[in-house]
């Protein structure tokens, strides 16, 4: 008898001949070669929906919102305010109050740093964050140490790149007021238990914030189910133009922050001895703001929902099951970060050909990947390493592409003799 | 575009086998040079001698262009006054950024870095050791940086 296979379950295909078309920039030539591009952790490629979602806003609804009675003001407050409802919908936030229209992911941290621990933290109260974090996640928070005194912990990494469970607990205590981490490392793809890790965090009574940059893109993120007290995503890591994110706050906490920044759009009067803020979300967008971005980051998040994001996750994976794979078979590479639960993040080194040099020989190929510390220079310190090579894959990368970075890779080994 | 052009055998051979690689005894002068793109890190410690650099020696972990660069420049200023190394700096420089100027008969094997300006990204590594050398003949304390 035949097995009865059920493809219920299967996570839908994805038709990446499709999608490449949907990236005009994907038919470039590099040097003369097709570009192969395995960057997207650093920043994706923009879609055609969102180009021309950005386009028709410009060309037909821009005026200043919030501010005018005349037609083009109220269509570009629409459109603005609809893309917050979009995104509030994408992570299943409660209200759009709490969602907070940002530069990027650095600046929903930098938010969050100044205006909730600032005023909160005294000597002897800790923040915890782990030691796979991004810059943008370390800094923030040694700037609010220093202002008040508060001192920074480090949940250790293993050496396959993972932050131990264990370890995370052991470095909380009552004195731990805040945890910040990354939902996925940057540098090595390492995907980290959050839910677990905020359970643990808020038993102890600490707030916490997700570095959720490189998860968004490639999964589905539901604050409310996580748990989430704060959580930071950028729009250029997921289809949609630079200088546009999101900082998703619990209603409850945003509502007794102070705001960050004055200006106009944050206030409900304003008079030369009290001014009175406006409510949420508008307590923490003062000026004008990115408002073709948040149009270009609605229509980023309706592409993904309707390639399916699951459909993009499990294609992802596939490209790193077969990167990972191939890149284990040579033997002057060695793959740095090597968790058990991982984003398509494949970072790497070459024996005897220093990252940069890499770098430089895979762009002659037409093979773009980022090389350096990946602004995680711990990270880097605790391998031992001055920098390594990282592919990473997106929704429109294919198994052609892990083969040219491989053949790519070979060359490099030529040219070093 | 082509990586031979960049990857010459004299880049290769000085980047396997940097010359005056190590730690310097009696050194009068030192700087430290760092590359934050790519996480180059260079130090140099030369011994003057009068006006004239009787030895200079470097150490430290960078990619293949910057370390034969080092290697080179220490090779070609050992021996050479403040003068000279200031004349030698000029002409590197203009052959690191002046696309098509001729190299200066002068430079010597210095030329095999002549591929490195088709390379805007990577001029930097190649000139790294030479602004930490200008640094330490000012004695200028504080860490050079490409930055």
């Amino acid at each position: 008898m035949a097995a009865n296979i059920s493809l219920e379950n299967a996570p839908p295909l994805l038709d990446v001949q499709a999608v490449r078309r949907d990236f005009p920039i994907l038919a470039t030539t590099v040097h003369g070669r097709p570009l192969t591009y395995l960057d997207s952790a650093a920043s994706s490629q923009r879609a055609l929906p969102v180009l021309r979602a950005v386009e028709h806003y410009e060309r037909h609804a821009h005026a200043n919102v919030h501010r005018g009675v005349h037609a083009l003001s109220q269509a570009a407050t629409a459109a603005f305010e609809g893309a917050r409802e979009r995104v509030r919908r994408f992570i299943n936030a409660a209200t759009v109050k709490e969602i907070i229209f940002v530069r990027g992911t650095t600046e929903g941290i930098n938010l969050v740093a100044q205006s909730y621990a600032r005023p909160r933290l005294r000597p002897g109260d800790e923040i915890l964050i782990t030691g796979l974090e991004h810059h943008a996640n370390i800094v923030p928070w040694q700037m609010v140490c220093e202002q008040t005194g508060a001192s920074l912990r480090v949940a250790a990494i293993n050496r396959r790149g993972e932050v131990p469970f264990e370890e995370f607990q052991r470095q909380l205590s009552p004195r731990t007021r805040l945890a910040a981490f990354a939902h996925v490392s940057n540098a090595l793809g390492t995907v980290l238990p959050v839910k677990r890790m905020i359970e643990a965090a808020h038993a102890h009574g600490a707030v916490v914030l997700i570095d959720g940059a490189q998860a968004v893109p490639h999964s589905r993120v539901d604050v409310r189910a996580l748990g989430a007290d704060f959580y930071t995503f950028s729009g250029h890591k997921m289809y949609a133009p630079t200088g546009i994110g999101v900082l998703y706050g619990r209603e409850e906490l945003l509502a007794a922050m102070p705001p960050w920044q004055g200006g106009g759009d944050m206030i409900l009067t304003v008079s030369f001895e009290k001014t009175t803020y406006n409510e949420l979300p508008a307590k923490f967008e003062a000026g004008t703001p990115n408002i073709s971005g948040a149009v270009g980051l609605a229509a980023a998040m309706d592409y993904l929902e309707g390639l399916g994001i699951e459909a993009v996750a499990a294609h992802e994976q596939r490209l790193l099951e077969l990167a990972t794979g191939e890149l284990a078979r040579m033997p002057q590479i060695e793959l740095v970060g090597t968790a058990a639960h991982k984003a398509a993040v494949l970072s790497f080194t070459m024996k005897g050909v220093h990252a940069h040099d890499l770098g430089t020989i895979l762009d002659a190929d037409g093979v773009a990947v980022r090389t350096g510390h990946h602004c995680a220079m711990p990270v880097m310190t605790f391998f031992g390493l001055p920098a390594t090579a990282r592919a990473s894959f997106a929704c429109y990368n294919t198994e052609e592409d892990v083969e040219r970075l491989v053949r790519a890779l070979a060359r490099a080994r030529e040219v070093f003799g | 575009m082509d990586l031979k052009e960049l990857y010459r055998d004299v880049i290769l051979d000085h980047n396997r086998r940097p010359r005056n690689f190590g730690a310097l005894e009696g050194a009068s002068h030192h700087a430290e040079g760092n590359n934050p793109l790519c996480g180059d890190h260079l130090s140099l410690a030369l011994r003057l001698d009068g006006d004239r650099i009787a030895d200079i020696r470097f150490e430290g972990s960078g990619c293949a262009i910057s370390t034969a660069s080092a290697s080179l420049m220490t090779e070609a200023v050992k021996g050479k006054d403040r003068a000279a190394v200031r004349q030698l700096f000029e002409e590197v420089h203009a052959l690191l950024t002046k696309p098509d100027a001729p190299a200066a008969v002068a430079l010597g094997k210095l030329a095999a870095l002549s591929g490195v300006r088709e390379f805007p990204v990577r001029v930097k590594c190649a000139s790294l050791c030479w602004h930490t050398l200008n640094a330490a003949l000012a004695a200028n304390a504080a860490p050079v940086s490409t930055e």
